[in-house]
């Protein structure tokens, strides 16, 4: 399958997915008004990409902000990933970068870790 | 905040100039609120924040809840196109940044809603403002892990979400406009 590339926009973060690597990346800013509309292609792509993924899956959330409607559609993210996880396919794992000062996008990290049920690495950086 | 009657004539703009100078608004916008201009207001308060002195913890604070009250008058203004027609003025909406005392800021904004929807967003309000900081992070957890996000992006997390930012009351009031619709003003202290 191919890779999964989306540049960086002013309310929107780049997406590199690397189907071969199984590494997921977000990176930047993500309040789009409207997150469906974005992240639809990003659902779209672990859906196809859970018939076959790699053995291991790390997912990499390097974001800045997020909006709530973001916050969302991430969980909705790591739900995916986490059906993969529990399925046995491949083993999946989240490292969430965060800026030593950050406490909000630090709690946030946990905040998932508390909801879902794939390992979180929490990286400061 | 808005008691001044606005002229173009004579001294009105002066007397607008004074009043927002007075009050230290820093941006203010009446008009159609759409996903460019809300690009472009994250635009000038994010290199308004960079020539000040700010700490960065303290600016991207601002600006997460910048971005939450913004967005919940967008899809406040989409859920009210959801029932056309809407009526003369009510398709715009109004928001004020402003700087508060001990450098906190302030932000207002105000937007039509249908009056039936008065009363649960009065309740929802209450509620928020009645939690402590832990029951709010607690019902931020539940709505997340429980609400589906609708078509238009809101997940009626974004009042939770400013709440337990801001760490403030949130300020709101009503004002019932005509047999169709009330006004909705909102204010949130970034401290």
């Amino acid at each position: 399958m191919e890779a999964l590339v989306i540049e960086e926009n002013i309310k929107t973060p780049s997406i590199s997915f690397d189907p071969g690597k199984g590494v997921l990346e977000i990176k930047g800013k993500s309040i789009p008004e409207n997150s469906l509309e974005f992240y639809k292609p990003v659902f779209d792509w672990i859906e196809q990409y859970g018939l076959s993924p790699s053995n291991e899956t790390e997912i990499r959330i390097r974001l800045e902000y997020f909006n709530t409607s973001s916050s969302k559609c991430l969980l909705d993210i790591f739900r995916k990933l986490e059906t993969i996880h529990i399925a046995g396919k491949s083993k999946v794992h989240v490292n969430w970068y965060y800026e030593e000062e950050d406490e909000d996008m630090m709690e946030a990290g946990d905040d998932y870790q508390t909801l879902v049920k794939i390992p979180f690495v929490l990286v400061k950086v | 905040m808005l008691h001044s009657q606005i002229h173009t004539s004579g001294s009105g703009l002066y007397d607008l100039f004074q009043t927002m100078e007075r009050d230290r608004i820093i941006l203010s916008f009446k008009g159609d609120i759409t996903q460019d201009l809300l690009g472009s207001v994250y635009q000038i308060m994010e290199s308004h924040m960079e020539s000040g002195k700010e700490e960065p913890q303290r600016k991207k604070k601002f600006y997460h809840i910048l971005v939450e009250c913004l967005q919940n008058v967008y899809h406040h203004m989409a859920a009210l196109r959801e029932n056309p027609p809407v009526q003369d003025g009510a398709s715009t909406a109004i928001f004020m940044i402003a700087q508060g005392a001990d450098n906190s800021y302030r932000i207002i904004t105000g937007n039509f809603i249908l009056n039936g929807k008065v009363a649960g967003l009065q309740e929802r309000i209450e509620r928020i403002n009645a939690m402590t900081p832990e029951a709010l992070k607690k019902y931020y957890l539940e709505t997340l892990n429980t609400t589906e996000l609708s078509e238009k992006g809101g997940a009626g997390l974004g009042i939770i979400d400013m709440a337990r930012k801001s760490g403030h009351k949130l300020e709101y009031a009503f004002h019932r406009v005509s047999d169709t619709y009330s006004f909705f003003t909102l204010a949130i202290v970034v401290s």
